[in-house]
């Protein structure tokens, strides 16, 4: 454990009143403070590294909101990634079956992107409704393991085709959306979970850029970026994901094609959980000689796409690279000023609900706001504790998932409270989340989620087609 | 780290199996925590440093509770150590080896606000915000805003007397309390004070348990008075080439017969740590930024925003601003905000101080500072109170780097005593707790100190009331 991490803790507390475990029980080692406290407590020796300490890190949400709040700028995510690899190294929740789900998921299925969309084809063959209405009516669902049939009803929708299909390697903004040299070069990343659930927000990601006036790169057959290896406790994983991450890209001008990482101003990433781990490759490779000046220049060009998107069109700034600021079709379809809560012709409300690791792993968080206040005919109406996790938090709705439906129906609260047509959020697992509770719940039925970069798209294409 | 807390004297128990069953039968098992990891976390506070693990941790989850709690533990020779939210800043509320710890946090009922007295009564473990936020629907205020109110509990405000940005025209804690219910060493319960503004019966006990950190009794109740919200709020930023200029500023701005809510002030150091980390664009070469506020009738706030403005630029601020709107003001208090954030993440450890000076004497003591930090080589950020003289010298170390708390120690060491000299306090609003013990005895002098020892002896002759924190 990083004991000066570890050290920056001043005690302060002002980190308790964020903490979503912390308000839950009301017990200070739930809480940010309590836990770095006792990881200090095992590196000093003064207890030991038990089963009720690895309960404790697996508890987190992980939401990072103790890192908005911390006055002393604590990176807790490495504390906890580091606590999660000790126990999970110390083997202090194995048990038989959570050994074969583990290697199951992180070792086998995330790490081999042709074999997770093998399986994807195969569970989008098992979505087709009467398909699934035949397995179910036959008994064939009960040869499945019941720990998968407990988890079938809320396993994500496959969305294929996916993204290689529908983006092509390099991709140029069309004549009618941008004149001239494009403004900037941007690379893509697909993601593993967001292609195969949510492979039309890559489309809608590309499209936006397109209208923003970018050239658009996208490597095939993209890996997991490791985050979800890195949160749950797998850091050598999650290393070797990182590398083979990189090694999408040329960094030597050895090979031929798009892909020379010079070439590219920024790596974009439409997920706020993989873009909250993807800026600290350096950290987590730090100790690599092979790759350690690697991911300090990737770290740099890492950028949410709200943000990068913000910054062209609405900053007001160039983007690195451009020599001229022609408008673009994005620019010309964006409302001029924020839509006012009473706006005239606006005819569906959109509201927002930030993701933890977008707004407090990266803190990204005014900038989707100004953007989907200027997606015309759509009304911005604010959502009370935007930023509080939702409870999707990667797998914690499978690993606890009392808290996660206590954290759901905090946040379904303030969204009927709200009342939007459209609950706009950036993140694969929050969607997921979301679209879960609006499917079951009769009152949110009509509530569409949907990623600010579909609204942007969509907006783009109407204004083609009128 | 370092434990600076005494070992358990011989005289004082250790919890025991008997007494926590008898804890669990009063507030339940599972509001009593035993296990290491369990109580680990409950083994310090806001305090640097400080850190002593208690052997039980209880939670009251009804104010009735209380009284058979401090009787069982008193009555077992255990020493007690009440605690809010555990966000002090002089380790009062750090256990001691063996103890009970009494976390209040539970009790956080607002039980009444009473518009037409302007009171509001509440349970200790309400948080402060909370407070003001109750207040604050029906158009009344409650001034004190400590920096940690969106987390610390009322009950350890009264314990350690906390001020806030607004004491120079609104006073600390002490100001607003109007009554407590206390639980005394012997779990007799008493209500002291009164709901009337006026009351003079009897000895004034109220004041003596409002800063007593915890040592003379457990608080279960507050009584607050509340004034009615100011209705307008007006912000400025002014910077200063010299010390003696911004401290000249705010002495004219008093002399002129104009009290600000907010005088607030950073020095050189603070400056250019809260720019590096903030990016304000705030000038380098500045000796001192002052942040001001004046709230109140909208009239009021207008005519003297503009006397302190002249009374800024006559005392040769370098630059003035003055937030139009809610939106500037923000930014302007962004500084201010950003001051301790900015210093805390520049070393390891952070140690906070709080030494106080009458207003006349601050810019010498900040210069005494700055000259001390250089002699001793080690790093100060100043911020703080510039109002009301509390000065919040930050020192910025490494408590592994044994050779730099020693300097670190030296230095504290003559600020301390250069304060004192003239005519200043250990400490201003965190309370003496164990962090500023040794000091306490040379400001308040012999006679003045064994007196404090005969109220103690007097309400908690066995000493297990938070022992060891204030004195010995």
């Amino acid at each position: 454990m990083d004991y000066s991490v570890v050290q920056q803790c001043m005690h302060c507390g002002l980190c308790l009143p964020t903490c979503p475990t912390f308000v839950e029980t009301g017990r200070e080692r739930s809480s940010p403070r309590g836990r770095i406290a006792l990881m200090r407590s095992i590196a000093d020796g003064e207890l030991p590294l038990s089963r009720e300490f690895a309960e404790e890190m697996d508890y987190c949400v992980g939401c990072l909101a103790c890192q908005t709040a911390c006055p002393a700028g604590v990176q807790y995510v490495s504390l906890l990634e580091k606590g999660r690899a000790a126990s999970e190294n110390a083997g202090l929740l194995d048990t038989p079956m959570r050994r074969v789900y583990r290697w199951l998921g992180l070792r086998l299925l995330m790490t081999r992107p042709w074999l997770l969309r093998l399986v994807a084809r195969g569970v989008a063959v098992q979505q087709i409704p009467w398909i699934r209405r035949t397995l179910y009516m036959i008994g064939a669902m009960r040869l499945a393991p019941k720990t998968l049939r407990d988890l079938e009803p809320s396993a994500p929708p496959i969305d294929a085709p996916f993204s290689d299909a529908r983006i092509k390697t390099v991709e140029t903004p069309p004549a009618e959306w941008w004149s001239g040299k494009p403004r900037a070069r941007v690379a893509v990343l697909t993601g593993c979970v967001q292609d195969i659930s949510f492979a039309r927000v890559n489309r809608a990601t590309v499209d936006v850029l397109l209208a923003a006036g970018c050239e658009v790169v996208t490597p095939r057959s993209q890996p997991c970026c490791g985050s979800l290896h890195a949160h749950n406790g797998d850091l050598d994983q999650a290393k070797e994901q990182a590398r083979r991450t990189l090694d999408m890209f040329d960094w030597q001008g050895l090979r031929a094609g798009p892909l020379a990482f010079d070439s590219v101003d920024a790596v974009i990433s439409n997920a706020g959980g993989c873009g909250s781990h993807l800026r600290h490759y350096a950290d987590l490779l730090a100790d690599d000689p092979n790759y350690a000046t690697r991911a300090k220049a990737w770290d740099a060009k890492v950028r949410d796409v709200q943000e990068f998107v913000w910054q062209v069109v609405g900053g007001g700034q160039q983007a690195v690279g451009s020599e001229a600021t022609p408008q673009s079709r994005l620019e010309r379809v964006l409302t001029r000023e924020p839509s006012a809560l009473a706006a005239g012709g606006a005819t569906k409300r959109v509201t927002y609900d930030a993701s933890c690791h977008l707004c407090h792993g990266q803190k990204v968080v005014s900038q989707p706001i100004e953007l989907l206040k200027r997606v015309p005919s759509y009304q911005f109406v604010p959502l009370a504790e935007s930023d509080w996790c939702c409870g999707a938090a990667g797998v914690y709705t499978i690993t606890q998932p009392e808290q996660a439906g206590k954290l759901l129906e905090r946040k379904l609260g303030h969204v009927k409270a709200a009342n939007p047509d459209v609950l706009a959020t950036a993140n694969p697992g929050c969607m997921h989340q979301l679209n879960l509770a609006c499917r079951d719940d009769a009152s949110l039925a009509n509530v569409r989620v949907a990623h600010p970069m579909e609204l942007l798209a969509e907006a783009c294409r109407a204004s083609d087609a009128s | 780290m370092i434990a600076a807390s005494p070992a358990t004297p011989a005289n004082y128990n250790r919890a025991d199996a008997a007494l926590i069953d008898t804890l669990r039968g009063v507030v339940g098992a599972d509001n009593v925590l035993t296990e290491a990891i369990d109580v680990a976390p409950y083994a310090f506070d806001g305090t640097a440093m400080l850190k002593q693990r208690p052997a039980c941790v209880v939670f009251p989850t009804e104010r009735s509770q209380v009284p058979a709690i401090v009787k069982a533990v008193t009555s077992a020779g255990v020493p007690l150590v009440t605690r809010g939210s555990g966000t002090g800043l002089s380790g009062g509320s750090v256990p001691l080896d063996g103890a009970v710890t009494l976390v209040m946090t539970q009790l956080d009922k607002v039980i009444e606000v009473d518009t037409a007295n302007l009171t509001i009564r509440v349970e200790p473990g309400v948080i402060t915000m909370k407070v003001d936020q109750e207040a604050a629907k029906h158009g009344l205020f409650y001034p004190p805003d400590p920096g940690s109110q969106k987390i610390s509990t009322i009950g350890g405000n009264v314990a350690e007397n906390s001020g806030g940005l607004r004491g120079l025209k609104y006073g600390v804690t002490r100001d607003y309390v109007m009554g407590l219910r206390v639980v005394l060493a012997d779990g007799e319960e008493v209500w002291l004070g009164n709901q009337c503004v006026k009351d003079v019966a009897g000895y004034n006990l109220r004041d003596l348990f409002i800063g007593s950190e915890g040592t003379l009794g457990v608080v279960t109740e507050v009584l607050l008075k509340l004034l009615p919200r100011p209705q307008a709020r007006r912000t400025m930023v002014a910077t200063f080439a010299t010390l003696e200029s911004a401290a000249q500023a705010v002495s004219d701005i008093i002399a002129r017969k104009i009290v600000p809510c907010t005088v607030e002030f950073l020095d050189q150091t603070t400056i250019r740590c809260v720019d590096d980390y903030a990016n304000l664009g705030l000038p380098l070469d500045a000796a001192a930024l002052l942040l001001l506020e004046s709230d109140g009738h909208p009239a009021v706030v207008e005519e003297e925003s503009a006397a302190m403005h002249q009374a800024l630029i006559d005392n040769n601020a370098t630059n003035v601003e003055t937030a139009q709107t809610v939106e500037d003001a923000e930014r302007l208090l962004t500084a201010r905000r950003a001051a301790f954030s900015a210093l805390a993440r520049v070393s390891p450890t952070t140690i906070l101080e709080d030494v106080t000076v009458p207003r006349s004497e601050l810019a010498a003591v900040v210069k005494f500072i700055a000259g001390c930090a250089e002699r001793h080589n080690v790093r100060i950020g100043v911020f703080g109170h510039m109002g009301d003289g509390n000065l919040h010298p930050t020192f910025l170390v490494d408590e592994r780097n044994a050779d730099e708390m020693h300097r670190f120690e030296a230095a504290l060491e003559e600020i301390v005593d250069e304060t004192l000299r003239r005519g200043g306090t250990i400490t201003g609003e965190h309370g003496v707790g164990l962090a500023k013990k040794p000091f306490l005895r040379r400001q308040l002098g012999d006679g003045s100190f064994e007196l404090l020892r005969k109220v103690k002896q007097a309400l908690d002759p066995q000493w297990l009331l938070n022992p060891g924190k204030v004195f010995d």
